[in-house]
């Protein structure tokens, strides 16, 4: 378990993070390590050259206003979800950051690498998909944002070019009268979920205006379903949600039970952030 | 006299160290400058023919000192590795070589061996070899052995390594005659010890000395020292082993030589070079060992009481691609499948299979948690049958406690009789069944009900054979200092050694715990020892090491009265000192080592005292013709059996009506070990093993695909439990029955927390959900298989 060799490149900015990835085809760029530096070990993942993105300075900033929170491409997981600021401007980021694995990897793993690692088993992923968020990203031909719609090609595959560095993520706050809730499986405690998910809904008065839900270890990028009817319909919102999905088997849970589980912890998910929702308008 | 210290929660004298990080482990070992590091290729394949190997691009490395293949093996190094226990049923025993001839039987078998300046490049030159595969089919799991559609090796007919049968009495005539019968078919699974710490081996060949020292992370330094030196063509005198710290062993290192522990010291000599390898994760999932696969069929007869009045058990065991530890596995699940009960008649017949998987060595337990599960689940099928309490099922066929010594009728995996020395069950269950409150339950169980909730009990009992022979031995030795150094021959992997035996010789010489340091597994120290398995240190070496101490203290006495001219029986030794009980006469024992080895030379003020014109009787030899110089002695303890060890577990689960999840609520332990050295390290002997259990029965499995591919060879998929898994609170009781066969009274405690966890869980699962577990490990997703299979028959 000793990576093959590879070239090491400490950039000082981001621009010459660019130049060095532009220059090689093979170089990959490194953040918090934590999915990155076990592939190495195993040599699952051979890069010609890392591109530390943690000697650039600006990058690890966590910035909240009305809009939304934008996380800085080298801010550790444990930083966003300490944020107050950010918990309260879109609850979302807290619930979901306490299930992404353990403590120490909190410590050192970065949500925006997570995000552009689009590991379908992640949570945050899925949050950036569910809020309809965004990446920015720098390049050779300048920056650009990518849409969470755009952005998650495949598994562990994004629409990031490779000589695109992602410099933030950007949350949306949580809208007036909205809700939300999230509940993920594992078979241990900070395991990747068998099923996990995510639902934000928002109610202006009495009436349910949005009901959506985001699946954490279901499909090959994350998946947005729009619930809304179905819940106006009064219809079970597990069965909705699942109408949609084609949970596939590993050697943790079989097709069969990852269904069962999307239909339970939808119901429960969804219930939650409706129960949120009022809650929240009750102590405005 | 001072405080006994023998059953007194001493704090562990390692955990200074171990707790700070300062345990020195094999990979911590500092042989010099100019080490280099091995790197082993390993098999992609489960099954194939080498047609060639290709190392061409490897040599040209930088970096690279050497590489070795089969074709590179001189002598007997070249033969396959040793059968460790040969057994006549064992008619087709299969050993592999140091490095793969023609063929490869699992995943994961070593195939060349490379040294290079540091493991990167190693690992580098590894990628580099290329070999030529005829790929051949592979025979996975137990079903795939036994339709034999397919062999693992050609000249193993039906992948058939063993069959064996024992018996006493006629099981078939009995369960015939019986009034109510059953049939279960019972499985579990596949796990493995995966110690924190994996294999290593560090190797220095001294070409001056002509002496070959070997550093490995075993449970047997003298076993490997033995292999090590016919392997390589050496005098017994010419090899030095040396196990420092041990990162937990659990089994997989009893087994011996690995490849690595001949092709190091092979490679030390060969290059002139130290050379060390220390086994990643990856490999020690696919090339060391596994254990537990097993796959039962029982039938049992009993009368309206639910005694047991034949019981008739088949098995078949996977014991993967070789067999170097022999059939002590499913020997051990045979007989020990008997636990505290006394069956009518019984018969047990197995069949210990190849398969192209990773070979299968003991692991904690050893078998008994597989024929745990077998008789528990039987017990709890008779009790479900005649709608009996399940813990009164098992009252009515325990052993009574007038009726030992009992003789089971069977040989045990020493070769000796299987027969318990001593025990109490009935006590055991009384206090199991206060302890978790078993007859409320059912009141909780209704309330939990009302509430929507499914909670449910289940228990298990045992019976382990601890303390096998041959011998251990001990070395116990006063140094002018008064400080009392004891050498042990088997290896420590982190069961408090050094404070429990440091006990014992603290209570049988007088002196105070802080001067007794011991040591273990080093060969130079102690050359005859055996190994650390089968529960058995305590017993072996802690009988041993009161043999030594005592023999030390009649020769200080000895020598203290002739000092004092003071009567031996007039003499006590308290905090070091030798005195004369009611007055102030007195020698500290230091004083009394220095008066046992005369001296012509002082070195020091307190060594004047043993020159010639200070002491001795010029009339008489300063050694008598029966004595020896020095206040030690050395002494072996070799039991004519094993001592049996018992307990019980009861569990407590909750099962979530959604998800299927299982939540171990309560969990509770009687033990009977026989006397306690120190019940707090039998407590974390408990503890461990519990978790290690926790595992076995709800996370741990081995995928292997069809290809003999394992898929979940890492700790991100292979879910050993996190602290977050196991119970916060594990409830222990304590009984106390005496072994007769050693002075100290003491059993084994090492294995007993993991034996019954499974069988416990299951039955509680079942409990909770009404549905019959008849396989374990088992997973929510599991559990929501066979719920929906309740729903739709």
């Amino acid at each position: 378990m000793k990576p093959a060799p590879f070239a090491y490149h400490r950039p000082g900015t981001v621009a010459e993070a660019v130049r060095l990835l532009a220059a090689d085809p093979d170089a990959k760029v490194l953040a918090g390590g934590q999915s990155l530096v076990p592939l190495l070990s195993m040599r699952l993942a051979t890069p010609s050259a890392l591109v530390d993105l943690g000697g650039i300075p600006g990058l690890d900033a966590v910035r909240v206003d009305a809009d939304g929170v934008r996380v800085g491409a080298l801010a550790r997981h444990a930083r966003v979800l300490a944020d107050d600021d950010a918990a309260a401007c879109q609850p979302l980021l807290r619930l979901a950051l306490g299930h992404v694995a353990h403590p120490t990897i909190r410590n050192r793993g970065t949500t925006v690498g997570s995000v552009v690692h689009a590991d379908p088993a992640a949570e945050m992923p899925v949050v950036l998909r569910l809020l309809g968020g965004s990446v920015d990203v720098e390049g050779p031909a300048g920056r650009r944002t990518i849409g969470a719609a755009d952005l998650f090609v495949g598994p562990l595959e994004t629409s990031l070019h490779h000589d695109e560095v992602a410099t933030s993520a950007f949350f949306p706050a949580l809208p007036s009268g909205g809700g939300v809730a999230f509940e993920e499986i594992a078979r241990r405690h900070g395991d990747y979920a068998m099923a996990g998910v995510a639902v934000v809904v928002r109610r202006e008065g009495e009436q349910v205006v949005d009901v959506r839900a985001g699946f954490v270890s279901i499909s090959d990028t994350p998946v947005v379903v729009d619930l809304t009817d179905a819940v106006a319909r009064g219809a079970d919102p597990g069965d909705a949600a699942l109408a949609s999905l084609e949970p596939t088997a590993d050697v943790h849970a079989t097709a069969d039970y990852r269904a069962h589980l999307v239909r339970v912890l939808t119901r429960r998910v969804v219930g939650a952030a409706l129960d949120d929702a009022a809650s929240r308008s009750l102590t405005r | 006299m001072t405080t006994r210290l023998f059953g007194q929660r001493v704090p562990r004298v390692e955990d200074q160290r171990f707790l700070r990080g300062r345990g020195r482990y094999v990979d911590d070992v500092l042989v010099g400058p100019g080490t280099l590091h091995a790197a082993v290729l390993r098999s992609p394949h489960a099954h194939a023919r080498i047609l060639d190997i290709d190392v061409s691009e490897v040599l040209d490395l930088d970096g690279v000192h050497a590489v070795w293949t089969y074709d590179d093996l001189d002598g007997v190094m070249a033969d396959p590795l040793p059968l460790l226990i040969p057994h006549p049923a064992l008619t087709h025993g299969r050993t592999q070589f140091a490095l793969a001839r023609d063929e490869v039987n699992h995943v994961g078998e070593a195939i060349a061996f490379v040294v290079a300046e540091d493991r990167y490049v190693a690992e580098d030159a590894v990628d580099r070899i290329r070999v030529g595969y005829e790929l051949l089919p592979p025979v996975v799991g137990i079903e795939a052995a036994r339709a034999a559609t397919h062999l693992v090796h050609d000249d193993v007919p039906g992948n058939v390594g063993a069959r064996m049968e024992q018996h006493n009495g006629d099981a078939p005539a009995a369960i015939a005659a019986a009034p109510h019968t059953l049939s279960l078919d019972l499985t579990i699974e596949r796990s493995s010890c995966q110690p924190m710490e994996g294999r290593g081996v560090v190797s220095r060949w001294d070409p001056d000395t002509s002496r070959l020292t070997v550093w490995t992370s075993t449970q047997t330094s003298t076993g490997v020292r033995g292999c090590v030196a016919a392997r390589l063509g050496l005098d017994l005198a010419q090899v030095d082993v040396i196990t420092p710290d041990v990162g937990g062993g659990f089994g997989v290192k009893i087994n011996h030589p690995w490849p690595e522990e001949l092709l190091v010291p092979m490679a030390a000599r060969a290059l002139g070079r130290p050379v060390k390898f220390t086994e990643d994760r990856r490999e020690h999932f696919i090339s060391s060992a596994h254990e537990r696969g097993q796959v039962h069929h029982v039938e049992v007869g009993f009368d309206d009481d639910g005694r047991v009045l034949g019981l008739d058990v088949t098995f078949w065991h996977d014991h993967g691609a070789y067999t170097p530890y022999g059939l002590i596995v499913p020997i051990i699940t045979a007989t020990q499948l008997l636990g505290p009960y006394k069956p009518g008649a019984y018969r047990v017949r197995f069949e210990s299979l190849f398969t192209n998987t990773v070979m299968v060595t003991p692991y904690r337990g050893a078998g008994r948690p597989q024929g745990c599960f077998v008789m528990e689940r039987t017990i709890d099928a008779i009790a479900a049958e005649l709608g009996l309490d399940r813990a009164a099922v098992r009252a009515t066929n325990f052993i009574q406690p007038d009726e030992f010594p009992y003789d089971h009728g069977l040989v045990f995996q020493d070769g000796r009789e299987l027969e318990y020395d001593s025990g109490d069950y009935p006590a055991s269950l009384d206090k199991l069944k206060a302890l978790i409150g078993w007859d409320d339950f059912p009141a909780l169980k209704a309330q939990a009900a009302a509430e929507g909730r499914r909670i449910g009990i289940g228990l298990a009992c045992y019976v382990e054979g601890t303390g096998v022979g041959p011998y251990e031995g001990a070395h116990v030795h006063v140094e002018t200092s008064g400080k009392v150094k004891v050498a042990i021959g088997l290896t420590t992997q982190g069961q408090g050694h050094a404070t429990v035996f440091a006990q014992i010789v603290a209570d049988e010489l007088g002196v105070p715990l802080e001067d007794v340091e011991v040591v273990s597994g080093d060969t130079r120290k102690m050359p005859y020892a055996v190994g650390t398995f089968a529960s058995r240190a305590a017993v072996m070496s802690g009988s041993a090491v009161q043999l030594a101490a005592r023999a030390v203290r009649e020769k200080a006495l000895r020598i203290a009265a002739e000092a004092l001219e003071a009567d031996v029986a007039d003499l006590e030794i308290v905090d070091g000192l030798v005195q004369v009980r009611g007055t102030d006469a007195a020698l500290a024992l230091g004083t009394v080592a220095v008066l046992s080895n005369p001296l012509r030379y002082a070195f020091d003020e307190a060594s004047k005292a043993a020159t010639q014109f200070a002491v001795g009787d010029p009339g008489r030899p300063p050694v008598a013709e029966d004595d020896e110089p020095g206040l030690e002695a050395r002494d072996f303890y070799s039991p004519q059996r094993a001592t049996f060890a018992s307990g019980m577990h009861a569990v407590i689960v909750e099962t979530d009506p959604d998800t299927a999840e299982i939540r171990i609520v309560r969990y509770a332990v009687v033990h009977d070990c026989g006397r306690i050295i120190n019940p707090m390290i039998v407590e974390g002997q408990i503890h461990g093993g519990v978790a290690q259990g926790v595992g076995g029965a709800l996370y741990e499995r081995m995928a292997y695909d069809d290809s003999g591919q394992l898929l979940n060879a890492s700790f991100m998929d292979f879910l050993m439990p996190y602290v977050t898994e196991v119970p916060d609170t594990i409830e222990i009781d304590h009984l106390e029955t005496p072994s007769p066969l050693n002075r100290l009274g003491i059993k084994g405690a090492g294995e007993a927390g993991v034996i019954p966890v499974s069988a416990a869980i299951a039955a509680a699962i079942e409990d909770a959900e009404g549905l019959v577990i008849t396989a374990m490990p088992i997973s929510p997703s599991e559990l929501h298989a066979l719920r929906q299979s309740k729903e739709t028959p």
